[in-house]
């Protein structure tokens, strides 16, 4: 019988899931990246509190960005190098399905990982409680977009040797609006004031990333398989 | 003369990557109950045509035909009736065999586990099911590999060099199945480099460079 769509769905981010808790280094590393970088600001900084809370959406979303992208690398090279993307690419369930699948993995695995830990080194920013529920909207939209952005450049460097540094180059020039959003609407949220207009930015970003990188991804990496 | 378009047919494909032109107008027709054997010395694109005539690799010249149709029209559905074998046995290290069997068929037929069994004892590695794939041997890795295409039930095998890594009793392993399932009414498209003595219909397609 016939699977469907969201059966196959499903299959495909439990193998995702199974794959990187055999490997929780791969899924820690970015994560502690995160942590000790924000957390060197302060301490090489040796701010007042106020002027630390001036600075702290910058280091959060650069930060971000960055342990974000350290990830994005694995995304489909592994599966590239042992075959398993060929048997994947020829499953029967057309290829689109298998990148929408396998991005919405590792966003799971790394942005909501990311959002998580982001009440942490909040604190050690001194960000006020008050703004953490802005924050972490803005994280989970922001690394939601990126890991989208993220599928087209690695599906696009897959069968490069060196191929992390070009994904930088590729993803970063494009997230430029997500850092630029995302703090200012952290520093809405420290502030007070409202952080309606750039949520909203974010929102439209990922919303126009869901929508069309699946797309390009997929034909990124139809290119790589030939 | 067949009017009616059944099985693979291939024709006057050409494949050049970068200046080397890999395929030079390869054509055959290849029918359910029969067996394509492609050989050739080493770089002469036997993996080339499989790859293209799976779907992956689209031809500057020529079409490969599934039923009478040209396979891009309906990619992912003829993809769905296919099992292909690389010349790697493309197994992820981490998960078991059971597993890796367990997130390859699955995506292809609704399948129970038992039926995944049965298809790891049939090839002889039913006693490492639950061992990581990493910690096979490379004969039994390709025995797993032999079990997916099997789970995978697929009308049309694409084998690339099968009997690689494989000890005596493997070799007949890999002959029985392919004997059983072009009897079974199946097609088999298979790279070798030894003469394959099987009691079913055998063409050949021998690549040149």
């Amino acid at each position: 019988m016939k699977v469907g769509a969201w059966q196959a769905f499903v299959l495909i981010v439990h193998r995702e899931l199974c794959l990187s808790f055999r490997r929780p280094e791969q899924l820690f590393q970015p994560l502690v990246f995160f942590l000790i970088v924000t957390t060197l600001f302060p301490l090489g900084l040796s701010l007042q509190l106020s002027q630390l809370r001036d600075i702290a959406p910058g280091v959060l979303w650069v930060a971000a960005l960055l342990s974000s992208l350290l990830s994005l690398d694995s995304l489909f090279k592994s599966d590239a190098d042992d075959g398993t993307l060929e048997q994947l690419a020829l499953s029967g369930q057309g290829l689109t399905l298998i990148v929408v699948a396998k991005t919405c993995a590792h966003w799971l695995l790394t942005g909501v990982a990311l959002v998580v830990v982001s009440p942490i080194v909040a604190t050690a920013l001194g960000i006020p409680t008050a703004a953490f529920a802005t924050m972490m909207l803005s994280l989970a939209l922001g690394t939601l977009t990126l890991s989208w952005l993220g599928a087209i450049g690695a599906g696009l460097t897959i069968g490069l040797r060196r191929g992390n540094v070009l994904l930088s180059l590729i993803v970063l020039p494009l997230a430029t609006p997500l850092l630029i959003f995302g703090a200012a609407a952290t520093e809405r949220a420290i502030s007070g004031t409202s952080a309606v207009g750039a949520l909203y930015f974010l929102a439209a970003l990922c919303v126009f990333t869901c929508t069309l990188a699946p797309f390009a991804a997929t034909a990124a990496l139809r290119i790589t398989l030939e | 003369m067949n009017i009616a378009p059944d099985g693979l047919e291939f024709e006057k494909v050409h494949v050049w990557r970068g200046d080397r032109h890999v395929l030079q107008g390869v054509s055959e027709h290849v029918r359910p109950r029969e067996l394509l054997h492609i050989s050739g010395p080493n770089g002469t694109g036997k993996t080339t045509l499989l790859r293209v005539l799976s779907g992956l690799l689209r031809p500057e010249q020529g079409s490969v035909r599934w039923l009478g149709q040209s396979i891009m029209t309906f990619r992912t559905e003829y993809q769905a009736s296919l099992a292909y074998a690389s010349h790697e046995p493309a197994l992820k290290s981490d998960l078991t065999a059971l597993e890796n069997l367990h997130f390859a068929v699955g995506l292809k037929r609704r399948i129970a586990a038992g039926e995944l069994h049965a298809a790891l004892d049939r090839t002889g590695v039913g006693a490492c099911a639950d061992l990581p794939a990493r910690v096979l041997s490379a004969g039994q890795r390709r025995r797993v590999a032999l079990a997916r295409v099997l789970a995978m039930s697929a009308t049309v095998w694409l084998l690339d060099e099968p009997y690689t890594n494989l000890d005596a009793s493997g070799a007949d392993l890999v002959s029985g199945l392919l004997q059983a399932h072009v009897q079974g009414g199946g097609l088999a498209l298979v790279v070798a480099h030894h003469e394959l003595l099987l009691p079913c219909s055998i063409r050949r397609l021998e690549l040149h460079s």
